[in-house]
C-alpha cells in the first residue's frame, strides 16, 4: 500500500531527477572509448595539489561557501578514478550519466526497488541514496567489475543464466549484485531466509522462484562469491 | 534535488557547530531517509554536515547493558552476536524494517530520526502541518488508513496531525527502557527512550524532543531477563519490505508460566514508538495465558480513536498484542 500510493510522486519526479545531470558521452562513442576519454580529461583537470588543497577546504568545518563541485577520488571496479561532482548527486548518476556505466539501473530512484544495488567496500547498498560525494575513499564494485575478467563470468551471473532468473532483465544487474550480498551475509540457507533478505529487489516480471533457484546454486556449490 | 554545500567535519564540536551556524543545515549520516526527502523536496537543506567522520561505530558491553554508536549500521546491529544474545527482540525488529541493503546503509540514529511516511506528509502539492506548520492536515479527512489511533491531534486545523512513526528499531528500543546519549550547543545530556519521540501537540514539525544542533551520540540498553520470550510481530499489506499497520514488540519474562515481568511496545499506532505501561503491569503475576494476554490488549486499547479508513486498526491492535505475546510466551 505504501508503495503503491507513492508511486504518483514517483511518476511526477522521474523527469527531474533524470535532468539533474545529462550524459556527457558523444552518442556514437562506445563506454570503453569514453572510460579512456573521461579518465585522461579528469587526470588533465585536476592535478594533485589542487585536488589537495581543494579537499581541505571542502572537509573542514566551514565547508565551500557555495554548492561547487566538489573532488573526490573513488575505487569503481578496482580502478581508482579522481572525480569532481556536485554534493546533489547520487552515486546512481555518477555512475550512468558521468560514467557512462549504465549496467546499474534506475528503477524508482527512491530506494524501493533494488534495480541501483551495488557493493561499497564489499557491502550491498543502493546506489540511489548515496550521494557520490560521500564516497571518497571507497571502494565501489558495479555489475560490470563482479566478474573476475572479461573471459569469465561471475558464479551468480552463470546461474542466473542457467535458471533464467530474468525475463525483460531490468532489475537482473540489482537482483545479482544483491544476490552475492545475501551470500556473503551469511542470509541464503533457507528458501524464506532467500525470500526474506532479497525483498529490497522487486522484479516486476516475478522471475522470483528463478532468482532463488540460482541463488540456492550458488550456495550449495559453495563458490568462493 | 536543490543543490547544498556539503561539509565532513572530524569532531563532535565541528558537527554541532556546522549545524548551529546554519539554520537550514541537517546532518547526514545513511541518507537513506534524507536524500529520498531531498530528492522529492519535502525538504531543502543549504547545507548538509556528513558526521561519518565521527567514530560512533562500535558496540560495547558498558556497566549492565550494552552501548551502541550512533553511526552503528542497522544490519551490524542486527547481526551482532551479544545483540542477538542478548537483546533479540532489538535483532527482530531491526531485520523486520527495510530491507537488507537499506540496513547496510542506515544507522542507529538516522533510524530514530527517519520522518513519517505519511502520503499528505511527502506529497509536497497537499497540506501537512508537518512539513509545513499551518497549513492544514491533509490526512485528517483524506485518505488515513495508515494513520494513528493514539495521540493525535485533530481539534485545531492549523496544528492538526495524526501522521505515525514508521521504525521498528525504535519499537523494541522503547519497549527495552534505551536511553539516548546526546549531545549539542550546551554539552551532553540523557533521554530516556520514551521521551526522546514526542506526541503532536501543537506543534506537529517536531518529531523528537531534540534541541536544534544535537547530536545523537550513543544508544544505551540495559541488561534484562527477557531473552528467551521476545517476539516482534509486524503486520503489513505485504509479507516483507513495507511499514507497519501495526506493529508489537513483546517481552516476557516468564517462571513457570507466571509472568514476572513485561515489556510491550507498539509501532504504526502514534506519533511516536507507544510504549503499553498499564498493560504491561496487567500481565506482571498472572498466569502467561491467553486470557491474561487479551485482559492486557483490552487495556493497551484504552483511549484509541479511529479514522474514516483506519478503523480496522482498532481491531487489528489488540489481535496483533495476544499473537506477540503467545508466540512470546512459547518456550525458547
Amino acid at each position: 500500500m505504501v508503495i503503491q500510493a507513492s508511486n504518483s510522486t514517483v511518476m511526477k519526479n522521474r523527469t527531474f531527477s533524470v535532468l539533474i545531470n545529462p550524459g556527457q558521452a558523444p552518442p556514437q562513442a562506445g563506454r570503453r572509448d569514453f572510460l579512456k576519454q573521461s579518465s585522461l580529461l579528469t587526470a588533465l583537470a585536476l592535478t594533485p595539489s589542487t585536488v589537495l588543497q581543494a579537499a581541505e577546504t571542502v572537509l573542514g568545518t566551514e565547508g565551500s561557501p557555495t554548492a561547487e563541485n566538489i573532488p573526490v577520488v573513488i575505487e569503481i571496479n578496482g580502478t581508482s578514478r579522481s572525480l569532481s561532482v556536485e554534493p546533489r548527486v547520487s552515486l546512481l548518476d555518477l555512475l550512468r550519466e558521468q560514467l557512462d556505466m549504465t549496467g546499474t539501473k534506475k528503477g524508482c530512484d527512491y530506494g524501493q526497488c533494488g534495480a541501483c544495488t551495488v557493493h561499497v567496500d564489499g557491502q550491498r547498498v543502493l546506489a540511489c541514496l548515496s550521494l557520490a560525494v560521500m564516497m571518497q575513499g571507497k571502494q565501489v564494485t558495479t555489475i560490470e567489475g563482479l566478474a573476475e575478467g572479461p573471459e569469465r563470468l561471475h558464479p551468480m551471473q552463470e546461474a542466473f543464466i542457467k535458471h533464467d532468473g530474468f525475463q525483460c532483465g531490468y532489475c537482473t544487474p540489482g537482483q545479482i549484485m544483491s544476490a552475492v550480498g545475501c551470500l556473503r551475509e551469511g542470509h541464503a540457507d533457507t528458501e524464506a531466509e532467500i525470500r526474506e533478505y532479497m525483498s529490497g529487489n522487486i522484479c516486476r516480471c516475478g522471475a522470483y522462484s528463478n532468482i532463488i533457484a540460482a541463488i540456492e546454486e550458488v550456495k550449495k556449490g559453495g563458490q568462493k562469491v | 534535488m536543490i543543490n547544498f554545500r556539503y561539509v565532513r567535519p572530524t569532531t563532535r564540536q565541528a558537527c554541532v557547530t556546522a549545524l548551529v551556524s546554519d539554520p537550514t543545515a541537517q546532518f547526514i549520516a545513511g541518507g537513506t531517509n534524507l536524500i529520498d526527502l531531498m530528492k522529492r523536496g519535502v525538504t531543502a537543506p543549504e547545507k548538509v554536515v556528513d558526521i561519518n567522520a565521527l567514530t560512533l561505530r562500535s558496540i560495547d558491553k558498558q556497566g549492565s547493558g550494552i552501548r551502541i554508536g550512533a553511526l552503528a549500521l542497522n544490519s551490524a546491529v542486527a547481526d551482532h552476536p551479544m545483540i542477538r544474545q542478548q537483546q533479540p527482540l532489538l535483532t527482530q525488529a531491526l531485520n523486520a524494517g527495510a530491507s537488507a541493503q537499506i540496513r547496510n546503509m542506515a544507522t542507529m540514529g538516522g533510524n530514530m530520526l527517519q520522518r513519517t511516511r505519511c502520503h499528505y506528509f511527502y506529497d509536497t502539492a497537499l497540506p501537512c502541518n508537518k512539513r509545513e506548520p499551518g497549513s492544514g492536515c491533509g490526512a485528517l479527512e483524506g485518505f488515513n488508513r495508515i494513520h494513528a489511533i493514539f495521540g493525535t491531534s485533530d481539534r485545531d486545523p492549523k496544528t492538526a496531525c495524526i501522521a505515525v512513526h514508521p521504525s521498528d528499531m525504535c519499537v523494541a528500543l522503547v519497549a527495552l527502557d534505551a536511553t539516548v546519549l546526546v549531545t549539542g550547543p550546551n554539552g551532553e545530556r540523557r533521554i530516556p527512550f520514551v521521551d526522546f519521540h514526542r506526541l503532536p501537540g501543537n506543534t506537529p514539525e517536531r518529531d523528537t524532543n531534540l534541541e536544534r544542533g544535537e547530536l545523537i551520540l550513543a544508544i544505551d540498553v540495559p541488561d534484562n531477563a527477557f531473552a528467551r520470550h521476545t517476539h516482534y510481530l509486524k503486520v503489513r499489506d505485504r509479507n516483507s519490505y513495507a511499514f507497519a499497520l501495526v506493529s508489537v514488540a513483546a517481552a516476557l519474562d516468564l517462571s513457570n508460566s507466571t509472568i514476572r515481568d513485561a515489556r510491550l511496545a507498539m509501532g504504526g499506532v502514534a506519533h511516536k514508538p507507544w510504549r503499553l505501561l498499564d498493560a504491561e503491569k496487567a500481565l506482571v503475576g498472572k498466569p502467561a495465558t491467553e486470557a491474561t494476554f487479551r485482559q492486557a490488549a483490552d487495556i493497551a486499547m484504552q483511549g484509541a480513536k479511529a479514522f474514516e479508513h483506519n478503523a480496522f486498526k482498532i481491531r487489528m491492535a489488540p489481535s496483533s498484542i495476544v499473537e506477540a505475546l503467545k508466540t512470546a510466551a512459547r518456550p525458547a
